[in-house]
């Protein structure tokens, strides 16, 4: 068996001599290299030959080794090579050209942020132009409308979210009750812990919470989904086949996640208020009383308003979902941002939107 | 002659009742380019799968390097797998890193070779195979046949003796398929590779082959070896005339 290569050095007259021996393949390259490469750009005064006269063979990474001596000693000379160790190294030495430089980076200003900024706006604002025109087409491209997409949308998003609803409510309940009846036990107000948990879930936290489920659960595999098909080519085939995308893909699942937000919501504050009636009642409050306050202290329009506003973050949610996957780019990297880019999208737009919600019905008088 | 790099002894391969293929047997010698061809459905891919250790055969054993890879265990097993280079038919490479990276990536798990020297080594493997210009692209910025090129460049990374390619010139044009078998030519002469390709473009077996094996799906084993120059002038058999003629049965 061949042994891995070996350096030693010597002074041969007013030369320095680096001796290689044995194997210099890509293992010995990389005991040898850090060595290697010191020893090379030692004593810049003499002349140095790099005597390959023992290396019995040398692969690739070998031959790269040798180059980065070369290199690392300009006026380095090569000697006593072998045939096949020579054509090697020379094959590598015309396959080793300079790297490229980096690709020049444009200092980012305040002047290119906007920019962007307005041009992503304008993006979306597209985005919802298209999507208000394929509404207003489909009763002529009815058949482009698949109703199994939209039931399939609406089993994925809703059906199959309410485990998790049900539980994040309930928690939701019981840790919005508990931490509310410590400090409003001091002031003797115990029974009015319903109605701020009633008030706070069916107004806020329901909508609120269920959006963000869509957002985690079906945002996301929207965008995956589509993202996929945009990397396959298939929304190109659509295209080519006349089909719109928007029409296809796009509302299906907007409807679908329009139409199951609200069933969604409704689980999730029940759940909440079961919660908050478990940690009330076991703190001594009787449960008609509890029921007593929430019926009479929560409002019709407390809760239709939570159900509007959950229809609208349900659209908006696959609305964004959706976008995500058609403007993803190429390769399965692509997929992921679109998919991490629907969740962060969903989610702010949620947020967003319920603050332009609360300062409408104040101002409404609702 | 130089000793086998590859040698299969009896291969067969069967998914539930129906075979693919049995009593598989040939060797590779160092420094060859064999090819592996056939029609659709006969198994090319399958025997390549087996060679390479992604497949267990139904029966027979497959030697690599001196080594029999299925009887070995598997601590040997990678090492010898390692001691190989593998070309998948779509290239394979990893989306979400440029090709230096994914060239890179073998010498970092297998390596001691310091950042800078890994860098050095891929770059020079990329300029192996033409694409010194194209280390810092991502493979979906890339074209098919620099795609094939750049999957090459990464099988060679840890200078395996030995390469697979499975289909090299599948969905390219006819000049970038030439370029690709001229790539395969040089890197045997140049640093005296072995290679085992899969492939059914006839073009490219004509160019590159130096032996070949033939399987055949109604056969279910192989019809016939050795130089594709002469199975295509003097083959008696049917079956090899009309593939290497391109008639229609």
């Amino acid at each position: 068996m061949a042994q891995a290569a070996t350096l030693a050095s010597a002074v041969r007259g007013e030369a320095r001599v680096l001796s290689l021996r044995g194997q210099l393949d890509v293992a010995a390259a990389g005991v040898l290299w850090t060595a290697a490469l010191r020893e090379a750009a030692a004593q810049p005064a003499r002349p140095l030959i790099i005597d390959l006269a023992g290396l019995e063979s040398c692969d690739t990474a070998g031959a790269a080794l040798l180059l980065a001596m070369e290199q690392a000693r300009p006026g380095a000379t090569f000697d006593g090579a072998h045939p096949h160790v020579a054509a090697v190294l020379e094959r590598a030495r015309a396959a080793l050209v300079e790297p490229p430089p980096p690709p020049l980076v444009k200092p980012v200003s305040w002047r290119v942020l906007i920019v962007q900024g307005l041009e992503r706006a304008g993006d979306g604002f597209a985005y919802l132009g298209e999507a208000l025109v394929a509404v207003l087409r489909l009763p002529t491209r009815l058949r482009q409308f698949r109703l199994a997409d939209l039931l399939r949308s609406a089993d994925q998003a809703g059906v199959r979210a309410v485990p998790l609803v049900l539980l994040l409510g309930l928690l939701m309940g019981l840790i919005l009750a508990f931490q509310s009846l410590m400090p409003m036990r001091r002031f003797g107000a115990d029974l009015y812990v319903a109605n701020l948990v009633a008030d706070s879930l069916l107004r806020e936290l329901g909508p609120l919470l269920a959006s963000v489920v869509l957002a985690g659960r079906s945002g996301s595999a929207f965008a995956a989904e589509i993202g996929t098909m945009k990397v396959n080519q298939e929304i190109d085939a659509l295209a080519t086949m006349g089909i719109d995308p928007m029409t296809m893909l796009v509302l299906p699942r907007m409807v679908a996640a329009l139409l199951v937000m609200p069933a969604l919501t409704v689980l999730l504050e029940a759940a909440g208020l079961v919660g908050m009636s478990v940690v009330l009642v076991g703190s001594g409050i009787p449960l008609v009383a509890i029921a007593h306050q929430v019926v009479d202290w929560v409002q019709p329009m407390d809760f239709y308003g939570g159900l509007a506003k959950a229809m609208v973050f349900g659209a908006v949610v696959a609305g964004i979902g959706c976008r995500a996957g058609l403007n993803a780019g190429h390769g399965p990297r692509a997929v992921g941002q679109a998919a991490t880019s629907a969740v962060v999208g969903g989610i702010v737009a949620t947020i967003v939107l319920d603050g332009v919600a609360a300062v409408l019905f104040f101002r409404l008088g609702l | 002659m130089t000793a086998p790099v590859l040698r299969a002894t009896g291969l067969a391969q069967r998914f539930g009742p129906r075979t693919v293929y049995h009593d598989v047997t040939f060797e590779v010698a160092g420094g060859e380019v064999f090819v592996i061809l056939g029609g659709s459905g006969c198994g090319k891919t399958t025997l390549l799968r087996q060679c390479i250790g992604l497949l267990a055969p139904s029966a027979g054993s497959v030697e690599l390097l001196g080594d029999d890879i299925y009887a070995a265990a598997a601590p040997a097993r990678d090492a010898v797998l390692r001691r190989i280079g593998v070309m998948f038919q779509s290239g394979a490479l990893f989306g979400s890193m440029t090709l230096l990276e994914n060239v890179m990536l073998p010498l970092e798990v297998y390596t001691d070779l310091p950042p800078r020297a890994r860098g050095h080594i891929a770059r020079l493997k990329l300029g192996l195979v033409g694409l010194a210009d194209a280390v810092s692209l991502l493979p979906a910025e890339i074209s098919g046949g620099m795609v094939k090129r750049a999957a090459i460049a990464r099988a060679l990374a840890l200078d395996p003796p030995l390469l697979f390619l499975d289909e090299p010139s599948a969905g390219l044009d006819p000049v970038t398929s030439a370029g690709i078998d001229r790539l395969i030519l040089d890197l045997r002469r140049d640093l005296g590779l072995t290679f085992v390709v899969v492939t059914h473009e006839l073009a490219s077996i004509l160019a590159i082959a130096d032996r070949c094996l033939m399987l055949d799906r109604d056969a279910q084993g192989v019809i016939a070896t050795g130089d594709p120059r002469r199975l295509r002038d003097d083959s008696e058999d049917a079956k090899v005339r009309a593939f290497f003629r391109r008639e229609a049965p």
